[in-house]
């Protein structure tokens, strides 16, 4: 009887000890998974050089591991990051710089004058803003370890806008050796200051990116604002999971295998929105933007009437229901430079909410047109915007224009865009595309308003002396309001001549588990200040 | 058999030759160009330039053919256009998962598949004959992705007894592998199960009918050692081939059910480089998958040896 109740008592024991630890182990998972962030970005990371690429993917990578000199706030209004303070001599050629104390690379490196300086010097090779700025740059000088200056030829509007801008391509801080590599290489080594670092042993392109908190980051002491204030990394580590499928990427949400879905499709959105556990949140109050390029070189688009005529033939909300759908996310507007910049304005704007049908054909019909045939290029395989071509292919067929809709998937269209040929040595008319407001919010960061032609335009080659005249006037202008009025003429030029047609704006939210919080909306997809409760 | 091993390994070499030669100009013949996606949507037409030479992409197609070729002959498959990752590096990486959902495919189906093909034969016009029939007539005929959402759907979303998606490495532990590799083998081998039974039913009735079966029953053996001594074996070449086949198959096919799964596998490195023009990606992969297909026709050469002693090569 007795070794009976014994061997129950040591059982009780046993059992107790046994859940115990059960339920031990199922706190620390529990508290461990509450540390661990993971997320399903919009593609998969592959190039880890957000200098080299503008893809937004890289660009994104490039702000968990790097930092910037300056950010922008939620008003946009450019804020010091990396830099303590600055100072602009009376004459307004000389910017002096002083970074704050206690920056250090992932390597545990000093970040020093030098790593800034040859870090802007990669960075003005390839981006546009960079380019600008760097043609009105006499020299950057190294005062000390801290401290640097940046000396102008003239005067020049845009410095701290270039050095603050939040989209592509950011201008990240490297250490100087990594930044020796030329603009057209990827680094070979994914160092910065930044809140997170990259862990390299457990990157898969395409499959898997992991970071962790960066211990040695010292936030500013402001609050996080849009890519500017304190970014403090509240989670010990961020997976960036590739979910190819989008059903797939739904059922991992709402099982709670992942806390956020960066770009649900907008199909989705009704089912992910019955869910008790799924917030459905807009990150991204700039937006981005539809647009419709026509290539200039080709005839009978090197006539500015026939490509007035498309312009009055066509209105964003055909493109914006088929293309989005739901109203809740999208905005009729005709600002070339984004509805929600402080740039934004109607003025010369055409065919925004009502096509003009008959105005078009009697355009058409004095510009001269023989028939002949435009080539679209619709890609297939891309879901944010594939139905733009199938939307525009209609329109102007309805007034006349012998359209020719030409499928390929988007990598043989990036290809093929870059063709300068005629049409049947594999040449092309139109093609759509999508962009941040963030990257096309001023006449230097759009390249859609580049007036170079073959010498620097953008793809479509538009040639535009006025343009480019006004688009340094812009840059040269200090004052706020001029430049506004300058951005004004910029845009009623675009609609004139017809640079491209903005195809309005649409609002891409992402999908949350409810237990996330902090999620900063941002011109970029930030992911610091976020905690898992 | 030693002399069979030898001269199929030195006839793989000119297959493998002229598999590169074709795959190589093929790409390069197709539209797309890697720089361009490198460099990203708003990169202007000089910085692309700029890329493209870095790449060697502006160089003579036959100057390119001859550096790939030398460094291929150096066991180097390359870089990434877009990593710069090595090819093999990224190719070894992602083997591990189409291997694994391969080979436990073509388990879950043999051992599935093989005793119901022998049954029906063994019972050819019963019920049950009928019905596995039937079923192997569904399972050619549900695609792939809509079984694997209804699986996830059914027994991940509604019953919450495996995850959605991911895979888990052998490595890190038996049962978290088996959890998540259970739906996509069990999705993926239906069609494989279909294939294995009917084969397995037609070998074994055309044994079943032969003199030395008859001859078997009269000496009084059991019927499960007539079935699986004297007519299984007798049948199984022609079931062997076909599993040959189609793990090969299942090597090249699975990119559907990796996607469905969200599987980091080969297909859906193949089809990601593919889209991204990565050349050296593809080349490497393509190039490793016929020495694998090369080596499956060799292996089903030797079982065929081994199963029956008449056969010579």
């Amino acid at each position: 009887m007795r070794s009976r109740r014994f061997q129950m008592f040591v059982s009780a024991i046993g059992l107790s000890i046994g859940l115990g630890l059960l339920a031990g182990a199922a706190a620390d998972a529990v508290a461990q998974d509450k540390k661990t962030l993971r997320f399903i970005p919009h593609a998969g990371l592959r190039v880890t050089d957000p200098i080299l690429t503008t893809a937004f993917m890289s660009r994104n990578h490039g702000y968990m591991i790097y930092d910037t000199l300056f950010s922008v706030d939620d008003k946009m209004q450019v804020k010091p990051q990396m830099v303590e303070k600055h100072e602009v001599s009376g004459d307004k050629l000389t910017y002096t710089f002083t970074l704050r104390d206690g920056l250090k690379f992932h390597d545990g490196a000093p970040v020093t004058s030098a790593d800034v300086i040859a870090s802007l010097a990669r960075w003005g090779k390839n981006d546009t803003m960079g380019q600008k700025l760097f043609t009105y740059t006499k020299e950057w000088k190294e005062v000390d370890a801290k401290t640097f200056q940046l000396v102008l030829k003239e005067p020049y509007g845009l410095v701290l806008d270039s050095l603050g801008k939040p989209s592509s391509n950011v201008p990240f801080i490297m250490p100087a050796r990594i930044a020796a590599t030329p603009a057209s290489q990827n680094v070979p080594e994914e160092i910065g200051s930044g809140p997170f670092r990259f862990i390299k042993g457990e990157f898969q392109p395409g499959v898997k990116v992991v970071y962790e908190k960066n211990p040695d980051y010292k936030p500013r002491s402001e609050p996080a604002s849009n890519t500017s204030g304190g970014k403090v990394a509240k989670v010990d580590r961020v997976e960036w999971l590739t979910i190819a499928d989008p059903q797939t990427a739904m059922n991992a949400l709402l099982k709670g295998e992942v806390d956020i879905w960066e770009q649900p499709a907008f199909d989705l959105l009704p089912e992910l929105k019955k869910s008790k556990d799924v917030d459905i949140r807009n990150l991204q109050p700039l937006g981005m933007n539809y647009m419709l390029r026509m290539n200039w070189l080709q005839p009978p688009l090197d006539n500015v009437k026939v490509r007035q005529a498309i312009l009055h033939a066509i209105q964003q909300e055909d493109y914006l229901a088929a293309q989005v759908g739901d109203p809740e996310y999208y905005k009729v507007c005709g600002a070339i430079f984004g509805c929600s910049s402080p740039l934004a304005t109607d003025a010369g704007a055409v065919g925004v909410k009502k096509a003009n049908v008959a105005q078009a054909k009697k355009m058409l019909a004095e510009s001269g047109y023989k028939g002949e045939k435009i080539v679209i290029m619709a890609p297939t395989d891309l879901n944010s915007i594939n139905q733009l071509p199938l939307v525009t292919a209609p329109l102007i067929r309805a007034i006349g224009v012998n359209v020719e809709v030409q499928s390929m998937d988007w990598q043989t269209l990036v290809g093929r865009r870059a063709k300068m040929d005629p049409i049947d040595q594999g040449g092309w008319h139109i093609f759509h595309t999508a962009w941040g407001t963030a990257d096309m919010m001023n006449p230097i960061a759009n390249a859609g308003t580049k007036g170079l032609g073959k010498q620097g335009g953008f793809f479509g080659w538009t040639e535009d002396p006025v343009i480019e005249k006004l688009r340094d006037d812009y840059a040269r202008e200090p004052d706020a309001a001029k430049q506004k009025a300058i951005a004004e003429a910029v845009q009623k030029r675009v609609y004139e001549l017809v640079h491209y047609i903005p195809l309005g704006e649409y609002f891409q939210p992402s999908a949350i588990r409810k237990n996330v919080v902090g999620n900063l909306p941002s011109a970029a997809y930030v992911l610091w200040n976020i905690e898992k409760k | 058999m030693l002399r069979l091993v030898l001269s199929r390994l030195l006839a793989a070499i000119p297959v493998m030759g002229v598999v590169a030669i074709f795959v190589f100009l093929l790409l390069r013949l197709s539209p797309g160009d890697p720089a361009a996606i490198l460099a990203g949507d708003t990169a202007t037409p000089e910085i692309i330039a700029e890329i493209r030479a870095d790449l060697g992409l502006d160089r003579p197609i036959p100057e390119q053919f001859v550096t790939w070729i030398g460094q291929l002959a150096q066991g180097d498959l390359g870089k990434s256009v877009l990593s710069k990752q090595p090819v093999t590096m990224m190719i070894s990486q992602r083997v591990e998962p189409t291997m694994s959902l391969a080979l436990t495919t073509l388990i879950f189906a043999i051992v599935v598949a093989v005793p119901m093909g022998i049954l029906a034969a063994w019972k050819q016009g019963s019920w049950f004959d009928r019905g596995i029939m039937a079923l192997s007539v569904a399972g050619f005929s549900i695609p792939v992705f809509v079984l694997g959402y209804i699986m996830v759907y059914v027994f991940s979303m509604k019953l919450d007894l495996f995850p959605a998606q991911g895979f888990a490495s052998i490595r890190d532990g038996l049962p978290g592998f088996l959890e998540r590799i259970a739906l996509p083998t069990v999705t993926l081998s239906f069609i494989y199960i279909a294939l294995f039974a009917r084969i397995t039913r037609t070998a074994m009735l055309e044994v079943l009918n032969e003199d030395y079966i008859r001859t078997a029953h009269a000496k009084g053996l059991k019927e499960r050692v007539v079935l699986v001594k004297h007519a299984l074996r007798n049948a199984a070449i022609p079931i062997v081939s076909v599993i040959g086949i189609g793990f090969a198959l299942l090597i090249g096919g699975v990119v559907i059910t990796e996607t469905v799964f969200n599987i980091p596998g080969i297909g859906r490195l193949v089809v990601d480089a593919v889209l991204g023009r990565d050349y050296p990606i593809i080349q490497g992969v393509i190039l490793v998958f016929s020495g694998v297909y090369v080596l499956i026709n060799l292996a089903i050469d030797i079982a065929y040896v081994l199963l029956d002693p008449r056969i010579r090569y």
